[in-house]
């Protein structure tokens, strides 16, 4: 009898309870996938055959003009040559080692679901940055995203859409936007008052103000964003990978039930080279820009 | 009197949510401090009466926290007041819609700024271009007119540079040129020369002077600095606390303070350089061979006129030469070097 008391053992609900809402849940959700499946995967076919026809772009053109053209990218942005030389050791090594393939699928979904996580955090980061209550209700939204364990979102994704690219980029995508969401809200709230009421006193409209200064000037931190953001995407793809995406997570998971050692760390080392190209890429452009602009304020 | 191109008519403004709410209570006289302790608001302007004529320097002075800043603000309304009117020829800022507020401050009304407040990811073309650009002209238009204005405020060789490449003196003609490139009637300047080093701000102070005697722009400027309040101002006003104190021509101002508060802000003030004669002559005539001082002369001038005549009178002219009053040695001295107390 003592052993049951509820100072004890935690009171805790009855099994039966637990289940019957988690069969209500779980049958809702299945329900609810069931009737608007079709609608939802109609709405991201678009992207679908984005994706397909960029992943195809890359493997379709040859070696050697897919490596001038991210050498091409790389100068562009960060005006270094060590980094280039970088791009080019890490991709020859890539290719020597048979993973070219692979890694062309990965950087595709990286690819798109930067864009799209850009596409779709900067404006969520600007309402916030415009109203303190809108950032109260996204920022606790953000902290569950980034805290909670990956693999969890591939659940609800799956059951709605399947397995393949699309619930992939999805996953991705909800796992990697939270760092551009803060870091846009931050740039913009962080541009200096000053600047703002000149605007305002020549009487610029919102919109001038938010394209004109408020952008421009919260541009190097919204890249520093976009860079936490990339990363993070490539962080995800190994895990997406569990639900059909292909590329470079997918030999790492076959090593893994294998036990393949080589395969999985030269897998692993194509991803770190690719986030190290990427990391320093855009740190550097983002560099760049916030030099031009802190010279500019302390005159 | 020409109607004036400004007039601000009892403007309060109190910051804090309950603004509205304890207006009569300020109005009823409630000070500043015991409003903050009672209220949590804060008393940023009170029962402001001003206007300013066309074409004319207004001067407002004040220490920090005195409102001055809040004041120019109102002309514009960055920011808007608690109650009263600010009717800037004859239509009431504080009334207009979201359009027709920016469509008076893209045309009528641009601000120069303390800290310049220049955009440091624009050129400085595009600096001054820049209230060209929010009016919405065609790109050759805006060009065109905004090399005019880098040439006008001498930095035609810098039109590339970005603002934080140039010195503070520099970028504050950026900052003027931005304001005059989109041809406004007023111009509000708020403590515009206030951060610059004494010899540069006495080079933009003669800038601006020469500007307005080719512009004949409305000016509002703030400034803390009295020397600078006497120099460029046509007119003056002082507020204390965030209420008016005294307004007037300058040397009204020096020669007879309001207050303890203004004598004793005006009391190192060179006098006889500031003062013109007609002020302190009296009427009456003198001899014919006494020396004519025309009038305008400031007292220095007609103290070395008189010294180097070896008279102890002398006659005030108008520009035709007709006498208008006398000046006495004495009475130039006395205005000159007196301590001046508030008149009763």
């Amino acid at each position: 009898m003592a052993k049951n008391a509820w100072w004890i053992e935690f009171p805790q609900m009855e099994r039966e309870t637990l289940v019957a809402i988690r069969k209500a849940l779980d049958g809702a959700y299945r329900d609810f996938s069931r009737s608007y499946g079709d609608v939802i995967e109609a709405v991201f076919e678009p992207l679908l055959y984005f994706l397909v026809w960029f992943e195809k772009l890359l493997l379709n053109a040859p070696w050697w003009s897919v490596l001038f053209a991210v050498c091409a990218l790389a100068y562009l942005a960060s005006r270094s040559w060590k980094i280039v030389a970088g791009a080019i050791v890490a991709f020859l090594f890539i290719g020597f080692f048979g993973m070219w393939e692979d890694t062309m699928s990965t950087m595709s979904m990286i690819a798109v679901s930067t864009l799209l996580a850009i596409a779709l955090g900067v404006p969520v980061g600007i309402l916030m940055a415009r109203s303190d209550r809108t950032q109260a209700v996204v920022t606790p939204l953000l902290d569950v995203m980034q805290t909670m364990p990956a693999f969890v979102y591939l659940i609800p994704v799956v059951m709605l859409l399947g397995i393949g690219k699309v619930p992939g980029l999805l996953a991705v995508v909800i796992y990697a936007i939270p760092p551009v969401i803060r870091l846009t809200n931050l740039g913009i709230r962080l541009v200096d008052r000053e600047v703002l009421e000149a605007s305002d006193a020549f009487g610029a409209s919102g919109w001038q103000r938010l394209v004109g200064v408020q952008i421009p000037l919260a541009f190097p931190t919204i890249m520093a964003g976009v860079n936490q953001t990339i990363m993070m995407a490539l962080a995800m793809v190994v895990i997406a990978s569990m639900i059909g995406v292909q590329g470079l997570g997918q030999p790492v998971l076959r090593s893994i039930t294998n036990q393949y050692f080589t395969l999985g760390l030269l897998n692993g080392l194509a991803i770190v080279a690719l986030a190290i190209i990427f990391d320093r890429v855009s740190q550097a452009y983002g560099k760049r820009l916030q030099l031009q602009y802190k010279q500019a304020q302390h005159g | 009197m020409a109607e004036p191109m400004i007039r601000i008519q009892g403007l309060y403004k109190i910051f804090g949510v309950a603004g509205e709410a304890v207006l009569p209570m300020v109005r009823d006289g409630m000070g500043k401090q015991e409003l903050l302790d009672t209220h949590g608001c804060v008393l940023g302007l009170r029962d402001i009466n001003l206007s300013v004529p066309p074409r004319c320097i207004q001067v407002v002075m004040g220490l920090s926290g005195s409102g001055k800043s809040t004041l120019i603000r109102h002309i514009n309304r960055l920011i808007a007041p608690t109650a009263g009117e600010v009717i800037v020829d004859g239509t009431d800022v504080a009334g207009m819609d979201g359009a027709a507020l920016r469509d008076f401050r893209r045309h009528r009304a641009s601000m120069v700024f303390q800290r310049f407040a220049l955009m440091p990811h624009r050129s400085v073309r595009d600096n001054v271009a820049y209230g060209l650009t929010v009016q919405g002209l065609q790109s050759a238009e805006v060009e065109k007119r905004a090399s005019r204005w880098i040439e006008r405020v001498g930095l035609h060789d810098f039109a590339d540079r970005y603002p934080g490449e140039l010195s503070g003196g520099m970028q504050q003609r950026v900052g003027l040129g931005r304001a005059l490139a989109t041809d406004p009637d007023i111009l509000l300047m708020d403590e515009a020369f206030s951060a610059l080093d004494p010899l540069i701000r006495y080079d933009m102070q003669n800038m601006l002077l020469d500007l307005q005697t080719e512009l004949k722009k409305t000016i509002v400027f703030i400034t803390h600095d009295l020397d600078e309040a006497l120099r460029i101002g046509d007119n003056v006003a002082i507020l204390r606390d965030g209420g008016m104190v005294q307004q007037g021509r300058p040397q009204d101002i020096v020669l007879t303070p309001a207050d303890d508060y203004v004598a004793d802000f005006v009391k190192d003030v060179n006098r006889g350089k500031l003062v013109r004669v007609e002020s302190i002559m009296k009427p009456g005539t003198t001899c014919a061979s006494a020396p004519a001082i025309p009038i305008g002369t400031r007292l220095e001038r007609a103290a070395l006129a008189l010294s180097e005549a070896a008279a102890k009178l002398g006659k005030v002219t108008d520009r035709d030469g007709t006498a208008l009053g006398t000046v006495s040695q004495l009475d130039l001295l006395d205005a000159m070097v007196r301590r001046r107390r508030p008149s009763p």
